[in-house]
């Protein structure tokens, strides 16, 4: 599962951060961030929600072996 | 002078925390080297994070963004927010499980025992080397030109040649002193603490510039409406294709070998948990006040209406330095060039460190044996490299000076092209030795051929194709691996059955 989730994410993320629709507008966000600038931040946040999934749903279970193994010893 | 001052005091304070660290220092290689494996969460992320944030991160990114505007954040940071971290999980914490599990302590080991190879390591070796000293260069630069942008004038009588500034020369000096003395003193373990408290530092400071200078020009509105227009969007800055091929760059810091160094010293794979998560949100609240700085840059003008802060024609290197010497307080110009210097020296302590533990382990014990030198004489001879290394490096940042960004990029191509190498020896049961000597010298060779072309990072603009050379490196070496390897000798059982475990 993990595996499946994480390149899902980074395809979605990575066409998203492709941003063509905002390379030619200047316009101020709240007169102070230009849109360019304030879809990437928002992207930025989007790929910290993406890893918040993966580490809380999708971790691998070879570490978790590993884990186990490392406790054992 | 007010700045200086509390430049120094800052640099003291560090001393003193190098002081206690080394009390601490359990006197043994692998303590030296890698903390003992005992690096918890919120170190481990502070400690990667400060590594990862040079000057590159806030002297460089505030001379681009004033240069091409915001299309910076775009090209480099966020693409980091995600690729970082899929480095982390996607190379760093197999590492961290095989490094574990088999001792190894740098990268070379690594490769050595994945290719069964004790050659490639020759071969390696004054590669990484190589593309660390650019790293170091952009870092001991951008310290001196933020120095003598905040100090301009503070001591005409002294410092005649540069204005009255602290030269660069000077400020290099005394960083890479300071610096040398806190990882002499405990190794990685007292660098993984320097960072800790330097990340706080540089975070806050940055913070604090930030409302400062845009208080100073009339608030963030005023001061993003007064900006260039032309440089609040991507269009006319940089190409579709330059943008959609910056995101090879990130990879660099798969190949990087003081990050894999920093991932060996946790404590446990949860560790890298807050590190996967954290990193994006991280980079975002020390890029973006850095990126706003440098578009207000663009059109800031002094209190008096009329005369631009950044006179034209002004080096991208000390924009950040004259925005803060120019609108902040002394006080606060002074705080803020410690956070500055902070985030300088959070990179340098891991790349001394790694490129320590690289000649110590990789060339000489690799080569004369492990009981040919004591514990002691091992940290010794690191040492001892690490001075040589900062040495050249000091003298190669008296010769003509470079963008730090554009000199940034270089080392960080050259690190991600290699991605390929590291990518194939985890996933790929097939890479062979063969391939791997040739994506080696595929990747080496093509950076070089580029970097020539460039004028040796002098052309900012350089492309291939309209794409950035990263791409063209990353590709070289992909193709080696994999066309050679196809037809080469596959590795032997033992060593499949030792990096890979059999599906159940």
């Amino acid at each position: 599962m993990s595996r499946g989730v994480v390149i899902t994410f980074m395809l979605v993320l990575f066409v998203l951060h492709q941003d063509f629709w905002f390379r030619d507008d200047a316009t101020l966000i709240l007169g102070i961030l230009p849109i360019g600038l304030a879809y990437h931040m928002a992207f930025t946040v989007l790929a910290a929600i993406a890893w918040l999934v993966i580490v809380r749903f999708a971790w691998p279970k070879y570490l978790v072996e590993e884990e186990n193994e490392g406790n054992e010893q | 002078m007010t700045q200086a001052l509390i430049v120094v005091v800052y640099l003291i304070l560090l001393l003193v925390l190098g002081y206690i660290s080394s009390r601490l220092f359990r006197g043994n290689s692998n303590d030296y080297f890698v903390a003992s494996r005992s690096i918890g969460p919120l170190v481990l992320f502070m400690s990667i994070f400060g590594t990862t944030m040079t000057a590159f991160a806030m002297v460089g990114s505030t001379g681009e963004s004033y240069r091409v505007g915001i299309a910076t954040y775009g090209k480099v940071a966020s693409s980091s927010a995600l690729i970082h971290s899929a480095c982390f999980f996607l190379v760093g914490l197999p590492l961290w499980a095989l490094g574990k599990r088999n001792g190894f302590h740098t990268q070379i080991e690594f490769f050595r025992a994945r290719f069964e190879s004790s050659k490639l390591g020759y071969l390696l070796f004054p590669i990484l080397v190589g593309l660390i000293i650019p790293y170091l260069l952009v870092g001991l630069m951008g310290a001196g030109s933020v120095m003598q942008g905040v100090t301009r004038g503070a001591f005409p009588e002294i410092f005649t040649s540069t204005g009255g500034a602290v030269p660069p020369w000077l400020t290099m000096l005394v960083i890479s002193c300071v610096v040398l003395y806190y990882i002499f003193a405990g190794g990685v373990r007292s660098a993984a603490w320097a960072n800790t408290f330097q990340t706080c530092v540089f975070i806050v400071m940055g913070f604090i510039a930030f409302v400062t200078i845009s208080s100073k020009l009339g608030g963030m509105q005023a001061a993003s409406a007064m900006a260039d227009p032309g440089k609040a969007v991507r269009a006319g800055n940089l190409t579709e294709m330059q943008f959609l091929s910056y995101c090879f760059i990130p990879l660099s810091v798969g190949m990087f070998p003081h990050l894999f160094q920093n991932c060996l010293t946790a404590k446990s794979a949860k560790s890298f948990r807050l590190t996967l998560v954290a990193h994006p949100i991280a980079i975002m609240i020390t890029w973006i006040p850095c990126i706003l700085i440098g578009l207000w840059a663009t059109g800031a003008v002094m209190p008096d209406g009329v005369t631009p802060v950044i006179p034209e024609g002004t080096s991208p290197n000390a924009v950040l330095g004259m925005m803060v010497g120019k609108l902040a307080t002394p006080i606060i110009g002074g705080l803020v060039t410690a956070g500055i210097m902070a985030a300088i020296m959070s990179s340098l302590d891991s790349q001394f460190v790694a490129v320590g533990t690289m000649f110590t382990k990789d060339i000489v014990v690799h080569f004369f044996g492990i009981d040919r030198f004591s514990e002691k004489q091992k940290v010794l001879l690191a040492r001892g490299f690490i001075c040589t290394i900062v040495f050249v490096t000091y003298l190669f940042t008296l010769a003509e000076p470079r963008s730090v960004f554009s000199l940034g990029i270089w080392c960080f191509s050259g690190f991600a092209g290699l991605f390929p190498l590291v990518f194939a020896a985890i996933y790929w049961r097939k890479a062979t030795k063969a391939g791997a000597y040739a994506a080696v010298i595929g990747s080496a060779l093509s950076w070089f051929i580029l970097f020539r072309e460039s004028d040796y990072g002098a052309n900012g603009s350089y492309l291939v194709g309209g794409v950035m050379p990263v791409a063209v490196i990353f590709v070289a070496c992909a193709i080696c691996m994999v066309v050679v390897s196809l037809f080469t000798q596959a590795p032997s059982q033992d060593t499949l059955d030792k990096f890979f475990k059999k599906k159940a």
